[in-house]
């Protein structure tokens, strides 16, 4: 098997024609649910490729929201096809992303965190508090358009759905052929040990900026397509820390281990505060907090660790059922 | 002076946040939910107290109690249930599970107390106001800011001239050597722990007759406070004061020169000293190692 | 003919604590170094400024005719100068293999060609060539953090060389290796780098170790030996 062309690859293609083949199937919240997790999804793999690199952003809602807000403030100015949207907002999340990562770069573990976050929470004081920017109101998200091209209001949302789903398939595979290069094996290396980076020749700033701006782009592309799917932005809902602490809680219950297993802790996530939300308002904090916590303590690799545990459970059942055969058979 | 008062509730809740991670090198963003927690608890007793006809001037001491009563049971129930078992984890992994815990905290204020909010104005109505130079200003944010003069002194006290002050530094310094020579570091990790949390409820406890008592109080207390930490040092005393200082000035000028900026100065202040000194303003209370 | 390292007065204050002083090193094409000395003789402070960690306080250091003093080590190991480390500098969870794939992977791309995929067949081969070298093979799935010591130095040495350096530095190859392994080690350290050479025609050792003239004598075409002094009074 090739290696670009590997398991992951291909569970992520089978999930994106899967996705296409539902997408007839399902009804409107149901779509929103996959748009939302596809959104959010985005933006932890972008947090994935940072935790390999041993660094944790606790204000990625800054590009984010930057992307979203773009979206916005390029509707005010009569844009509204997706794809230019699309395009915009990310290349803005990602300038910004590559003029601070020159500061960022220079900072590691909890300064690093706790920098991203004053950074997000400035740009949160900014909005909320300037009226022409929204202020806390923010702005409504009208309908886009395709290619120019305005679909029937029936279709509007299936279609809106189908393009989602390519923006994230294209995001997770380019991510993941990012992580198989060497750029991408960097990840392990400036966090194991810089001091070797340096020696083999190759600066760890330098990388740390790349992945850095990296993240700002996928983080973009999850603040578009989270403001087109939803209809509207607000400081609150986008930029506000506990946006970014969600953000890092779906890179843990996702685990670090694969691409594709992010958008399947996106959409747990989503799932546990949708159902949360509606069937114990008063509490559904509680059990997202509470969620949190059991991943925390008793499953620290994330979801996709439940899968690599399974496989040893059951190869350790076979090693010992080929043991138990050949000592019954000795006696024999 | 709005100012000043601004920053002697900040100063409260942050102190108690900067020696959490001064000893147990925890950013403890839980630390908003015993805010919140203080608030109510004391709003909901001044309330109880001045229903049954009982003298205003007991609001000042449910206030304390209250505080004393969280920093007991929520830092038992927070350290023991659950930083324990994560002090050797990855520290952003220690700073997610408080967040957690904080998500779990303020939904139960919200299953004790509901979404209404609670105003105890008791205690500061009692004070009435006087006058300086020319401003009205209410006799209890000016007690506020005589009390935060009053913990910071207590501490520094505690820190340096007691024994447990002593034995905490020589734990800042250094886990490991502290307990190799025989200091139960569980212990005073969970007694601090304590008093940074009875610190964080007073701050709320404090606060509360000045505030209308309602949801969200802890989420904006809790980033504030760390912008606090940071611009004053993490893990300094003194740091937490000046930083509070810093905080408290900039928004009240903020707010009366151009309130648009409101936010964006705190935060653009912390970032600041993130990009220029990282450890804060003052050194923390460790001394360097090399 | 150009020296290899030519390296004049070198200096190295911290503060009031001299580390460094009065260093003068000459390396010519096709020389083997043995640097000898007592601990705090400024052995390691030498490398360290040599590879670009720290800047000098005063001196010249010139690697084939250009000055690298401010370089930092990055630009230093492009230029065709590299070490190994004391304490081996590998990238421990991850296996032997992998570790000398990354080397690779950096030593051979650059800018966008980093972009590209890190494992291909060809670098997996010349990997495989690399480890047999320094006689590391049967460790190559083995995770760098359960090798042992004497392993772990080898693919240390054995990434510093991946760039086909014009200067090697080898910072204690022996230290932390039992008595009766330190030879067989060195053994195969030389042989490897004396392969490499014939195939690039040009190569040079330096090594430092500590009070080891044993070892000196067995390999080095030269020996050096710094000497602590008390600073002379101002």
């Amino acid at each position: 098997m090739n290696r670009l062309f590997d398991k992951t690859f291909w569970g992520l293609t089978i999930g994106l024609v899967g996705l296409l083949v539902l997408n007839f199937f399902l009804e409107e919240w149901m779509r929103t649910i996959g748009l939302q997790s596809l959104s959010r999804g985005c933006v932890a793999i972008g947090l994935l490729i940072l935790w390999r690199t041993g660094l944790v952003s606790f204000g990625h809602a800054l590009f984010f929201g930057f992307g979203a807000y773009t979206v916005a403030m390029m509707q005010i100015i009569g844009v509204n096809d997706l794809f230019v949207l699309l395009f915009c907002g990310t290349a803005t999340a990602g300038l910004l992303a590559f003029v601070l990562g020159f500061l960022l770069r220079q900072y590691r573990a909890i300064f690093f965190a706790l920098l991203n976050m004053a950074f997000s929470m400035i740009l949160y004081g900014v909005l909320a508090k300037a009226e022409w920017l929204g202020s806390t109101d923010g702005f409504g998200i009208d309908q886009v358009s395709f290619f120019g091209m305005n679909p029937a209001d029936d279709m509007y949302r299936p279609i809106l759905f189908v393009c989602a789903v390519l923006f994230a398939y294209i995001s997770a595979v380019g991510a993941h052929w990012y992580l198989k290069s060497t750029l991408g094996m960097m990840t392990m290396a400036v966090r194991e040990n810089e001091i070797r980076v340096e020696y083999l020749g190759y600066s760890a700033e330098k990388a740390i900026h790349i992945k850095y701006v990296l993240s700002g782009l996928l983080a973009g592309i999850g603040g578009v397509i989270m403001a087109v799917t939803v209809g509207h932005v607000d400081p609150d809902s986008m930029v506000y820390w506990p946006v970014s602490g969600d953000f890092v809680f779906i890179t843990i219950l996702s685990g670090t281990g694969n691409v594709g297993a992010t958008f399947i802790g996106a959409l747990v996530y989503e799932l546990l505060r949708t159902y949360a939300f509606e069937y114990a308002p008063e509490i559904w904090q509680l059990i997202l907090g509470g969620s949190l916590l059991l991943i925390i303590m008793f499953l620290p690799d994330g979801l996709w660790s439940i899968r690599s545990e399974l496989r040893n459970r059951r190869e350790l059942r076979e090693a010992r059922r080929d043991s138990d055969n050949r000592a019954a058979e000795v006696k024999r | 002076m709005d100012g000043l008062v601004y920053s002697s509730y900040l100063f409260l809740v942050a102190v108690g946040l900067t020696v959490i991670f001064g000893v147990q090198k925890v950013l403890n963003v839980t630390h908003g939910a015993f805010y919140a927690f203080g608030a109510y608890l004391t709003a909901y007793l001044i309330g109880l107290w001045a229903a049954a006809g009982l003298p205003d001037a007991g609001g000042f001491l449910l206030i304390f109690v209250s505080a004393a009563f969280l920093g007991v049971v929520l830092g038992v129930i927070i350290e023991r249930g659950l930083l324990k078992f994560l002090y050797d984890r990855d520290e952003h992994i220690v700073v997610l599970a408080t967040f957690a815990a904080f998500l779990v905290l303020e939904d139960v204020i919200l299953l004790i107390w509901g979404t209404d909010p609670y105003l105890a104005f008791q205690p500061m109505a009692l004070l009435g106001n006087s006058e300086i130079a020319g401003l009205i200003f209410d006799n209890y944010a000016l007690t506020m800011i005589a009390l935060t003069f009053v913990v910071a002194y207590i501490l520094w006290y505690g820190l340096n001239r007691t024994q447990f002050g002593k034995i905490l530094l020589a734990v800042i310094f250094d886990r490991e050597v502290s307990m190799a020579m025989g200091i139960n570091v569980t212990k005073v990790f969970l007694i601090t722990f304590m008093i940074g949390t009875f610190l964080g409820a007073l701050g709320g406890a404090y606060h509360a007759p000045i505030i209308s008592v309602q949801p969200g109080i802890g989420v904006e207390v809790i980033v504030l406070a760390f912008a606090v930490v940071v611009i004053g040092g993490m893990g300094s005393i003194p740091g937490a004061l000046i930083g509070a200082i810093i905080v408290g000035v900039s928004r009240a000028a903020a707010v009366h020169l151009f309130p648009e900026v409101e936010l964006f100065v705190i935060y653009a202040i912390m970032a600041l000293v993130l990009i220029l000194r990282p450890e804060g303003l003052f050194a923390p209370i460790k001394a360097r190692k090399i | 003919m150009t020296r290899v390292l030519e390296v004049h007065d070198l200096e190295k204050n911290f503060g009031g604590v001299v580390a460094a002083h009065n260093i003068n090193v000459t390396v010519d094409i096709g020389e083997t170094i043995g640097i000898i000395g007592a601990n705090g003789a400024g052995k390691t402070t030498f490398v360290n400024m040599v590879t670009g960690y720290l800047k000098p306080s005063g001196g010249r250091i010139e690697f084939m005719g250009k000055s690298v003093v401010g370089l930092p080590p990055r630009d230093v190991t492009k230029l065709g100068l590299c070490r190994s480390f004391q304490v081996p500098q590998v990238f421990l969870s991850e296996s032997v293999f992998d570790n000398m794939l990354v080397a690779y992977g950096i030593a051979e791309r650059s800018g966008l060609g980093l972009f590209a995929p890190l494992h291909t067949d060809e670098r997996a081969a010349r990997v495989d060539a690399q480890l047999k070298r320094y006689q590391i093979d049967d460790y190559r799935e083995v995770a760098a953090s359960a090798l042992p010591q004497g392993v772990r130095k080898l693919l240390d040495i054995a990434m510093a060389t991946v760039r086909s350096p014009k200067l090697v530095m080898l910072d204690e190859p022996t230290s932390g290796i039992s008595v009766e392994e330190k030879f067989g080690l060195m053994d195969i350290i030389m042989q490897a780098l004396r392969e490499e050479e014939r195939r690039l025609c040009s190569l040079n050792t330096i090594w430092k170790l500590w009070n080891a003239l044993w070892i000196a004598s067995g390999h080095s075409t030269r020996a050096r030996s710094f000497a602590t002094r008390r600073p002379p009074r101002p």
